[in-house]
């Protein structure tokens, strides 16, 4: 009895040692991946234009996805949930243009001010979308559709065909998006700090956890006690928010608005996520990933710009990167579900 | 053997003559049930007897019509699951719900992390506790792992685990041991021996009574949503429990009809399919009703699946008429002339926004269809023909079958497939949660089919059903035959004691 009950648990040992090896490993390959295709697409597109490889590039390429990213930092948290926001680029327009319209008629208002009314009206935005999911139990991709033509039919009616260009708004607004903090442009800084204040509170804190428990499964978690409406009202709020920030950033960058503002960007926001290894059908992910995805589908766009390809290629290959991703996210999850259940037969 | 629980002390939770009603079933009538710490109290009944419910009340998932529900004998009210386990309530599901992509210390905590000063998760503290807690049951698993892969054996402990992390007093178990190999179901054992020294109370639901008495203290029968005894385990034998848990009414239901058995159509030889059931062997001949009787889990539906093509068998052989087939796909299957009546008729059976006469067409097409175009008339006509030898009722052929009753919905499925004219029919269970009347009247259908040649491989969890209809009556548990009875041989207690595979032990 006891040789026996020795050797099975030997084997066992082993086999939970593997398998937490496998695991952490695992864990850190979809980031690891996408470091990979990164590094990979930076030497190829390196040796062919030298242009690319200059730190001026590189920071070209992070300013051009920084608002994306902050944006995407909302998207993430909702996508956790197992939820969508497609309303995201009608929000980002929406409070593009009422910022830069207010500064219009009233120049003399503080940019902190401008920045805190794109906050709120984003917030409010999102805490529509998060009331109609999560207590009108509407599914939040038709929800968000709906909100995305609203929102930007909105947008359309308070601009009424107007446009505010650079020369009506404050310097002081611009340079928002101009200036620098310690020599790095205010863009990155912001989707930096945003990114790892994200990340940290999803990791630290029980309602981050419940964020990836939710998703993960939904009546788990309301045997385990969590309140689901709460939580999912509170990412649509935040990605309101944050959706709204990046709207004021995005009046500052491109200085002439219109109700067109950021049209689309909602695809592009999910194309970042998804490549960077959020499970679109929530309870994996993080926002390092999405961060990463964002670089990489950014420096594509940047390469193909500098290889002078044309718009239809970048298209067609941000197309095939979402495929190739979620694909890969299909095949590594039933990878590891087969070998982890192999690793643990008795 | 150990004495019963404590009598003196107050039980740390019980129902006071709870009943609850869904429709027109009555789940539970009048139930008393007190659980003491330190006891494993054993619920046992036939499918149907009410456990889950009774459970699910425990569980804060139902709250019962009338009656109470005290708890160190003060009367509550549990409006939620969470509302249960904050009252120290925790159960143990057969299939475990948890968190996939968590690890096993997140799914332990998850809801109530420790957390350090500033509000901050302390994932240290986390791991180190549920190394302990799991240690302390002395079983090793590693914490840092993802649920998903986890075995059902494994996901059962994350639960264990978590119910201790909540100080849970009460822990139910419902079926725990369904899906377990009997190595993990040692392991479970020795586990659950250790909450009882806890002084946890422990209800344990089972159909197993070779596990029931081995564990439990006491012992609760439930028949028919009703409490028939509830005595200390050392004053019962199985064959007492079993009598206990049968015994039921076989009034209002209708005996098939006398019929001509003629030639086997259907033949099984030594089927297997990895852990869900071996070696089934057994011949169907036409104008029989084959009743396969076991309880839930048994492997019957499993088996019916297989002779239907939907999933594949991994060894014995399948004979139609005499010659070996493979039956690779539902469509082949009808070819042979093998209709299956799914047991979930809303999922499997019935497309709910499609008229009466659509979902009879369904199966056949080609005959109402001319250049794949459906014509209507013929379509009416054809459905008429069998909702009326059915007795549909409840409206037009032309309205949605969902406006239909359960009764009624039953028998638009089982005109869907007499539609394709089948030789063999199988039917999973045919009368479940319809009312009385219908039921009588879908035996007298089925009667009537075997008497007009149709071979019928009736599964039922009904036992009086089963003794009715059939004229053998084959039994499985856990995933192999384990009886053959004729019908003058077959009653309740030879058929429940093969279904709980009590006939095979010599006790």
């Amino acid at each position: 009895m006891s040789t026996t009950t020795t050797r099975v648990e030997e084997s066992r040992r082993r086999a939970l040692s593997g398998g937490k090896r496998l695991v952490a490993l695992v864990g850190r390959v979809r980031e690891l991946g996408l470091i990979v295709v990164l590094l990979a697409i930076v030497a190829l597109v390196g040796l062919q234009t030298p242009r690319f490889l200059t730190p001026g590039n590189f920071e070209q390429i992070l300013l051009s996805i920084a608002i994306l990213a902050i944006v995407a930092v909302g998207e993430t948290m909702v996508i956790l949930t197992r939820n969508v926001d497609l309303s995201v680029g009608s929000t980002v327009g929406m409070t593009a243009f009422v910022c830069a319209d207010v500064l219009k008629n009233h120049p003399q208002t503080p940019v902190i001010l401008i920045v805190l009314l794109g906050c709120a009206l984003g917030a409010v935005l999102g805490a529509v979308n998060g009331l109609i999911v999560a207590l009108g139990r509407v599914p939040a991709i038709v929800a968000t559709l709906g909100t995305l033509y609203l929102y930007r039919g909105l947008d359309s009616y308070i601009a009424g065909g107007t446009q505010v260009s650079a020369y009506d708004v404050p310097d002081s607004f611009l340079s928002l998006a101009t200036t620098h903090i310690l020599g790095v442009p205010a863009l990155i800084v912001f989707a930096a700090a945003i990114a790892l204040i994200f990340a940290y509170l999803l990791r630290a804190t029980r309602t981050g956890r419940e964020l990836y428990a939710l998703g993960s499964n939904p009546e788990a978690a309301r045997l385990a006690g969590l309140r689901a409406e709460r939580l999912i009202f509170l990412t649509f709020l935040l990605c309101g928010l944050l959706s709204g920030f990046a709207g004021v950033l995005w009046g500052a960058r491109f200085a002439t608005v219109d109700s067109g503002a950021a049209t689309g960007l909602e695809l592009q926001v999910i194309a970042a996520v998804v490549v960077g290894g959020v499970n679109i059908f929530g309870g994996s992910g993080t926002i390092l990933g999405a961060m990463l995805g964002a670089i990489v589908l950014g420096t594509i766009d940047n390469a193909l710009t500098l290889l002078k390809l044309s718009q239809f290629w970048l298209q067609a290959i941000d197309g095939a990167a979402i495929l190739a991703a979620v694909t890969l996210d299909a095949l590594i999850t039933r990878w590891l579900q087969r070998r982890l259940r192999s690793g643990r037969q008795r | 053997m150990e004495v019963a629980a404590p009598q003196a002390a107050v039980p740390v939770i019980e129902l006071v003559g709870v009943s609850k009603r869904f429709g027109a079933i009555q789940a539970l009538k009048e139930v008393d049930l007190s659980l003491y710490a330190g006891e494993v109290h054993a619920l046992v009944g036939e499918n149907g007897a009410g456990k889950s419910t009774l459970v699910k009340i425990l569980a804060g998932v139902h709250r019962p019509d009338r009656g109470l529900l005290k708890i160190s004998g003060e009367a509550v009210e549990l409006r939620s699951p969470a509302q249960a386990q904050a009252a120290g309530i925790a159960v143990i599901h057969q299939e475990p719900t948890l968190f996939p992509d968590l690890d096993v210390a997140e799914n332990v905590f998850m809801g109530h992390q420790p957390r350090d000063r500033l509000g901050r998760i302390d994932w240290r503290r986390m791991y180190r506790e549920v190394e302990q807690l799991l240690q302390s049951l002395g079983v090793e698993l590693n914490v840092y792992l993802p649920v998903r892969g986890l075995s059902v054996a494994d996901r059962q402990l994350v639960e264990i685990a978590r119910a201790l992390s909540q100080d849970a007093r009460v822990l139910i178990m419902d079926e725990p041991t369904a899906s377990l190999s009997p190595r993990e179901v040692e392991e479970l054992f020795t586990i659950v021996e250790q909450l009882r020294a806890r002084q946890v109370a422990i209800l344990f639901v089972s159909h197993r009574l070779e596990e029931v008495f081995r564990l439990a203290s006491r012992v609760t029968v439930l028949r028919d949503g009703q409490r028939v005894i509830t005595a200390p385990a050392q004053d019962l034998t199985p064959e007492e429990t079993v009598r206990h848990m049968v015994g039921r009414e076989l009034a209002a239901l209708f005996p098939k009809e006398e019929a001509a058995v003629g030639e086997v159509v259907l033949e099984v030889r030594h089927l297997s399919r990895a852990g869900l059931f071996r070696d089934v062997s057994f011949q169907l001949r036409r104008g029989e009703i084959l009743g396969l009787a076991g309880l839930v889990g048994a492997g019957r539906t499993e088996v019916a699946r297989v002779l239907f093509g939907i999933d594949q068998a991994e060894s014995g052989e399948i004979l139609v008429d005499g010659r070996p087939v493979s039956i690779r796909s539902p469509r082949e299957a009808m070819r042979y002339g093998i209709a299956y009546v799914p047991e979930d008729r809303h999922q499997q059976g019935l497309v709910l926004d499609f008229s009466i006469a659509r979902n009879i067409t369904l199966s056949i097409l080609k005959r109402v269809a001319r250049f794949s175009l459906i014509r209507s008339r013929q379509e009416l006509k054809i459905a008429a023909d069998y909702a009326e030898r059915l007795h549909v009722r409840g409206g037009r052929l032309t309205q949605p079958v969902r406006a239909l009753s359960g009764g009624n919905q039953q028998k638009v499925v089982l005109g869907k497939w007499l539609a394709t004219e089948p030789r063999i029919l199988i039917l999973d269970e045919p009368t479940r949660g319809i009312d009385i009347g219908a039921k009588a009247e879908v035996h007298r259908i089925v009667s009537e089919l075997a008497a007009r040649g149709l071979a019928i491989l009736l599964i039922s969890s009904e036992l009086p059903e089963i003794l009715a209809m059939s004229d053998r009556v084959l039994v499985m548990h856990e995933g192999r035959i384990s009886g053959l009875f004729s019908r003058a041989e077959a009653d309740q207690e030879k058929v429940m004691l093969a279904a709980t595979g009590q006939n095979r032990q010599s006790r």
